[in-house]
């Protein structure tokens, strides 16, 4: 079953086209991650989600009602935590976890104190004295406590330490075994590799890849590193060879997959003294994917 | 030493080059207020009779506890007149400044880390502090000597340099003690707020002890700053040591703050921080209750302002009959009626003022809207169960219940001072009507901010331009002859003067349906707007 679906989402600001025809699907019980550069239009995304933002043009639902009209009802089963959380500076921070848990309605009091000390954040302190990490602590505890059928999080772990963010990945595992839906935005790659089921990287308002990081690598292909005793002098020249670089005496690239076999074979003949492969990380994905966008050719086909 | 001190000298250069707009307007400020008061006075008054007559309308306790003893009443020159009305509320709107500035500039900056910035620096340890307290020392220096020349240079009889220079010097003596005191009370708290709030506390208690021991006891007037500083009697007596005393405990006090600072850690305070609530109250459940407890402080403080500027206004109420009779401004003012007591005649221009200033926390209330969604706040609110509606309605409803309850203040203080003073009591029931009556001329405000909100929101400030032209209109339009329609373009010039004219509740009825339908159009645009960040 489709949670969020978008169709052809586009939101103008004036001139500025910040959402050009983005179309995303995420399924119920799975965790999909939103990933691109800052700007790109991950947050305007979320933001016209969840009513914050009214689209310009395209259809966006969740749970088959429409973000803009059925805002309420809608956000009766979100929990969202927006990428820069502000709060109250002479509010505590407990004030404002019960506080947007009653806005909300249906929220768990044993859970709330549960996470509090999960995340070892003092909720008797005035949020004007929190760091960036605990105001986001603030709104990751509050949208942990509430049962929600969708959590929405806008780079949720930007001011967390790697202790907070591992107890952020539990949290998100442990709803995805209840079967919850999770759309996490993030440009932390490692994050997103380790949590998502499936990801969509999206640029200047367009989204450019989507699917699963599987489907993802096959279409990337492999990382290899090549020793050789003769010079190959055509390296860069083969079909579904990219990003030829010299390294440790021998040559780093990247294949297409449905190509490895052929460039195999004739790199066979110059003598293989050593081979590594490696499959891309989501990084080398991204990264790959922007390059070749930035040059607008087929990465040297 | 210069482990101590070090750089100072360049530390201050900053600070003025920081304030480089900010000081000149403060100091400015002063020094035109003061000497236009005294060009307004001598104006304003053709002769000793008529100064006269207002010494002694000042003669009575409550005037006494606003504004302090009547040195000068019996011979009440221009001189006489303004050290009496203006001394005191000038120094405490300059020690304002100094709690502001040195708040600003101590804890602060520490707060905001920047002052750690500083401190990595080849700085000494208490250069940063000792350059705020040499600043401050110059500020009121400075403002000192330049009101007390302006107001010599305009050639007033009475108003001689000597007393002009201790005028100001009055001023400049009781800045510097608050600025120094403010500079201790950063050592003590942890957080500018509760700095400036510790020494604003601080100001108003000095002002209540001087307000009683005037009124009651002179030993108790003089435990207070601003009790001692009044018996400088500029343009009376012309006596120096309430200054001299005010400049010594400053340096007193300068000398703790220094020790404190030396003594303790960076960031840290000598008092405990109180640990605050872990889980919300009751009350803290909806849009409503978070408007209410956002807004808390400030609300409770614009109602006690209210309710003593009702009961300052009523407190007049007494002399007015004598007021007439001396000045023909306030003849031109009040239109006579058959009929009508005097008294009568002016509760209805008491109200309309109080009644513009009592709009003002109401249309702050239903501002806040816009604060709020600037500040990133609202979404977290909106993302939530909450619809726009809702939210809207929320600030509606405290802003309307704000300017409900602030304009029964405004109406009971007026009351109940003016029955006190008054031979024959007027039932309090005309006095509450009379500002009552402008509760549907505020909610059209309230809806015309909710407007703006809705689809003008960066334009949201032109509601309180609105709100001064009101107030020109509907004060002044007697006294500058403005053509009856003029009075009209405000909501407020709609209202009937209770006690004098009918009331029409076709008229007002009609407003409030006006004001809810600027409220519903309003609450409509905010829905179907983008959320702006």
């Amino acid at each position: 079953m489709t949670v969020v679906k978008t169709q052809g989402l586009s939101k103008t600001f004036g001139d500025f086209k910040a959402l050009d025809g983005v179309d995303i699907e995420v399924k119920e019980g799975e965790v999909f991650g939103f990933i691109g550069p800052n700007g790109a239009g991950k947050s305007t995304t979320l933001r016209v989600l969840l009513g914050i933002l009214k689209a310009s043009e395209g259809s966006a639902e969740i749970f088959g009602k429409d973000v803009w009209k059925d805002a309420v009802d809608i956000h009766k089963r979100v929990a969202y935590v927006p990428g820069d959380v502000n709060l109250w500076p002479n509010l505590t921070g407990g004030e404002v976890i019960d506080l947007f848990g009653r806005l909300r309605g249906g929220y768990d009091k044993a859970r709330r104190d549960e996470l509090i000390s999960r995340f070892g954040l003092d909720p008797g302190k005035k949020c004007r004295t929190y760091s960036k990490g605990n105001r986001q602590k603030v709104a990751l505890i509050a949208a942990f406590s509430a049962d929600a059928d969708l959590y929405i999080f806008d780079e949720p772990t930007s001011g967390l330490d790697p202790l907070m963010e591992r107890v952020f990945s539990e949290y998100v595992q442990e709803a995805k075994t209840q079967g919850k839906s999770i759309l996490l935005s993030s440009h932390i790659l490692s994050e997103v590799e380790k949590l998502c089921d499936r990801v969509a990287i999206i640029r200047k308002g367009r989204i450019i890849e989507t699917g699963t990081l599987k489907e993802m690598r096959h279409l990337t292909g492999s990382l290899m590193f090549i020793e050789t005793d003769k010079p190959i002098p055509d390296l860069a020249e083969l079909r579904g060879v990219h990003r030829v670089q010299a390294f440790d005496g021998g040559w780093s690239f990247q294949v297409d997959a449905d190509e490895l076999d052929a460039v195999v074979r004739h790199l066979s003949a110059f003598g293989i003294k050593r081979m590594e492969s490696r499959p891309p990380t989501l990084e080398d994905l991204f990264i790959r994917h922007y390059e070749e966008t930035e040059t607008g050719a087929g990465g040297g086909v | 030493m210069s482990q101590l001190f070090d750089h100072t000298w360049s530390l201050m250069r900053f600070i003025l080059r920081r304030d480089r707009v900010r000081l000149p307007i403060w100091i400015l400020s002063f020094v035109f207020v003061s000497a236009g008061i005294v060009l307004v006075f001598d104006n304003l008054y053709g002769d000793d009779i008529e100064r006269q007559a207002i010494a002694e309308t000042m003669e009575n306790p409550a005037m006494v506890a606003m504004v302090g003893p009547n040195y000068g009443g019996a011979d009440y020159t221009t001189g006489a007149m303004t050290a009496h009305e203006m001394l005191v509320m000038t120094a405490a709107i300059v020690a304002l400044m100094d709690i502001l500035l040195v708040s600003r500039h101590t804890r602060g900056d520490e707060e905001e880390g920047r002052l750690e910035l500083v401190r990595a620096l080849p700085v000494g340890q208490l250069s940063s502090l000792t350059a705020v307290l040499l600043v401050l020392t110059a500020v009121n220096t400075l403002l000192a000597v330049l009101t007390g020349v302006s107001m010599a240079a305009l050639q007033v009889e009475s108003v001689d340099l000597h007393g002009s220079l201790l005028f100001g010097a009055a001023l400049g003596a009781t800045g510097l003690f608050f600025a120094a005191l403010t500079a201790v009370f950063a050592q003590l708290t942890q957080n500018a707020r509760a700095t400036t709030g510790l020494s604003i506390a601080a100001l108003l208690v000095f002002y209540m002890i001087r307000a009683i021991g005037d009124v009651m006891s002179e030993a108790l007037s003089l435990t207070s700053p601003l009790g001692w500083i009044l018996r400088a009697k500029p343009f009376v007596e012309n006596l120096w040591w309430p200054v001299m005393l005010s400049v010594g405990l400053a340096l007193a006090l300068s000398i703790l703050a220094l020790y404190l600072n030396s003594i303790r850690d960076h960031d840290s305070g000598f008092l405990p921080t109180r640990a605050g609530r872990t889980q919300a109250p009751a009350t803290l459940r909806g849009p409503f209750g978070l408007a209410w407890r956002l807004q808390r402080t400030g609300l409770i403080a614009w109602a006690v302002a209210l309710f003593i500027l009702g009961i300052s206004y009523g407190s007049v109420l007494g002399e007015i009959e004598r007021f007439f009779e001396g000045i023909d401004l306030f003849q031109q003012l009040i239109v006579e009626q058959e009929g009508f007591s005097l008294i009568e005649l002016f509760i209805p221009v008491l109200s309309s003022v109080m009644a513009i200033l009592a709009s003002i926390p109401a249309i702050m209330v239903m501002l806040k809207v816009k604060t709020e969604e600037k500040n990133g706040r609202m979404e977290h609110v909106i993302s939530r169960s909450i619809s726009r509606w809702r939210l809207a309605f929320s600030y509606w409803l405290l802003a309307a219940l704000t300017a409900a309850t602030m304009l029964f203040l405004t109406g009971i203080g007026l009351g109940l001072a003016g029955n006190a003073v008054l031979a024959e009591d007027l039932p309090l029931g005309t006095y509450i009507g009379a500002s009552f009556v402008y509760l549907p001329a505020v909610l059209i405000m309230i809806g015309l901010a909710l407007v703006f909100i809705g689809f003008l929101p960066s334009f949201a400030s032109v509601i309180w331009l609105y709100l001064g032209l009101s107030f020109f209109v509907v004060y002044l339009g007697e006294l500058l002859q403005l053509p009856d329609w003029v009075e009209k373009l405000t909501p407020y010039g709609h209202i009937p003067g209770i006690p004098l004219d009918e009331v029409n509740s076709s008229v007002l009825a009609l407003m409030i349906v006006i004001a809810v339908l600027l409220s519903i159009v309003g609450a409509y645009g905010f829905r179907r707007r983008d959320l702006k960040t």
